[in-house]
């Protein structure tokens, strides 16, 4: 069972969305509709399938050998598997956040602007204006803002998650992808990074993928529920942890089994 | 029994333990018969005169300028052609590709050929076929396509060891595969890459054979590419196997020793300036 959300308040959305892996088949025709500046947790067991729909929305299953993709992802009104569209210029507007905090081996200030450099920006006050703005987005610039010339790696895992993202946000993206980005840090720190989560959306798009199912209930809107490569449920986030419609979704919130 | 087990504990302890203090004798006894017989021949002007009568007398700064000159040539050449097969191979074949498999066998294959080999098809090809003659350059191209299969192996492991997050985490910023390579993939593999262009420098500067075949021995001072070189290791060569002196060979085996120390010591340590200070 699945909701269709207002066709004006789309961000993104899926459409008979398949994946094999060579042969093995991840997803089984998936539709979802992704609704604007909101949170949408997708949840479900290892395996299931929602890490996989998470790398179709910026194309970054393509860097895996052997993928094949069918059926159409768009943003806004683009089908981004379209042979004209750039994958350069999506994944500019869709960014992602992983699991492990992925810091490169620079500053605190070239990792966050990394980003804009690559797409070309070069003046070194308009890049401080974003490195800045970036960091205070993302509720790190007080705690670094003495030290952005020293090594990223020195942070901790919660601020260097919290970095990643400032990263991200450099980029100037409309939608966030993040896969499991709690599952690394300590319960301070993600609670730091849910309240962040909370704040983001009043500007962004959020897609989260996370095993936790107080963290979804807590931080989105909407709720995905995948099992065995199929989006079994997609509902509000409240209807669907108090009323689930589906048996499966229910076994699996109630910890009967994943 | 765990009485019997402590003894055979402590005796394999002391066998692995004397297996490893071996390596440290080894070297510790080169080294110290080296210095001991060669320190005596090292003076200002051995280091920075000429040789006179076929390095009898003199010095050899030639064969010093030589060596330097050989090497440096030879790794300009070979490293933007080692690393960039090796980023072919890592980041752009695919991994099942035949051509792939074929450049990985032929590095392998290649790294275990004997110098002496290698000396000859660069006289016939480059000496004589190319018409470059006994030059610097002819024996820098030789000695490049000897250490070529270790530049690009060490740098597949390398590049191979940097982690895929970063990979992910900058094509999801929107960098292209080239951007990624060239400004996180490559200053990750850095320290790794360098590793394989010391062992090379090593390889280079000790090398006899190759280099009698393709840059000859003159004593001049070597000028330009063009211009035929003798390198130190092939000096000590001459001067042990034509017994012009024994005292000298091992002044030149001493300064070959240093030298080699002195170019690991400076790679090391700007290396570990460059990559402490973002860890």
């Amino acid at each position: 069972m699945t909701i269709t959300i207002d066709q004006n308040k789309l961000k993104m959305k899926s459409k008979d969305l398949e994946v094999f892996y060579q042969e093995f088949q991840a997803l089984h025709s998936v539709h979802m509709d992704i609704e604007v500046n909101k949170v949408t947790a997708l949840i479900g067991p290892s395996g299931c399938g929602k890490s996989t729909f998470l790398r179709t929305l910026n194309r970054l299953n393509e860097l895996i050998e052997g993928t094949t993709i069918k059926g159409q992802v768009m943003l806004d009104d683009i089908p981004i598997y379209d042979k004209e569209v750039d994958v350069v210029d999506l994944r500019k507007r869709v960014g992602m956040v992983f699991q492990k905090p992925s810091v490169f081996p620079m500053s605190i200030y070239e990792n966050v602007a990394y980003g804009p450099r690559i797409h070309g920006i070069k003046k070194k006050s308009h890049l401080n204006e974003i490195v800045e703005k970036s960091l205070i987005a993302a509720n790190l610039w007080d705690e670094v803002k003495d030290r952005l010339n020293s090594p990223a790696a020195r942070m901790s895992g919660g601020q260097q998650q919290r970095m990643v993202i400032a990263r991200v946000l450099a980029v100037d993206p409309e939608v966030i992808l993040m896969d499991e980005p709690a599952s690394a840090l300590d319960p301070i720190s993600t609670s730091k990074l849910e309240e962040l989560i909370g704040e983001l959306k009043t500007n962004y798009t959020i897609v989260i993928v996370t095993h936790n199912m107080q963290q979804a209930a807590r931080v989105s809107d909407y709720t995905g529920f995948f099992l065995n490569g199929q989006l079994v449920e997609f509902n509000r986030t409240d209807e669907l942890f108090v009323n689930p419609l589906d048996k499966r979704t229910e076994d699996y919130i109630t910890g009967r089994f994943g | 029994m765990g009485h019997k087990r402590s003894v055979k504990d402590i005796v394999i302890t002391t066998g692995l333990w004397l297996a490893a203090a071996v390596i440290v004798g080894v070297l510790f006894v080169i080294v110290a018969y080296v210095f001991a017989k060669g320190i005596s021949a090292i003076n200002f002007e051995f280091i920075f005169q000429a040789p006179k009568r076929a390095g009898q007398e003199g010095g050899i700064s030639t064969a010093i300028v030589g060596t330097l000159y050989l090497t440096l040539v030879s790794i300009l050449i070979a490293v933007p052609i080692g690393v960039g097969a090796a980023v072919y191979l890592q980041e752009y074949a695919n991994s099942r590709s035949k051509f792939a498999y074929v450049v990985g066998l032929t590095a392998e294959t290649l790294a275990g050929i004997p110098s002496i080999l290698y000396g000859l098809f660069g006289f016939v090809f480059f000496v004589i076929f190319l018409g470059m003659g006994w030059s610097i350059l002819s024996g820098s191209m030789t000695l490049a396509i000897m250490i070529l299969p270790t530049i690009t192996r060490t740098a597949q492991e390398a590049i191979l060891s940097v982690p895929r997050e970063y990979r992910e985490n900058s094509l999801a910023l929107g960098a292209t595969l080239w951007q990624t390579i060239s400004k996180v993939v490559l200053p990750s593999a850095l320290p790794g890459i360098v590793t394989g262009i010391i062992l090379s420098v090593g390889r280079a500067v000790g090398e006899t054979a190759a280099l009698i075949l393709t840059a000859g021995s003159s004593l001049n001072m070597p000028m330009t590419l063009g211009d035929l070189a003798r390198t130190m290791a092939v000096h000590l060569y001459v001067l042990a196997m034509e017994g012009l002196s024994m005292e000298r060979a091992f002044g030149t085996a001493f300064l070959i020793v240093v030298m080699v120390l002195i170019i690991n010591y400076l790679a090391n340590f700007s290396l570990r300036r460059l990559s402490n200070s973002m860890k």
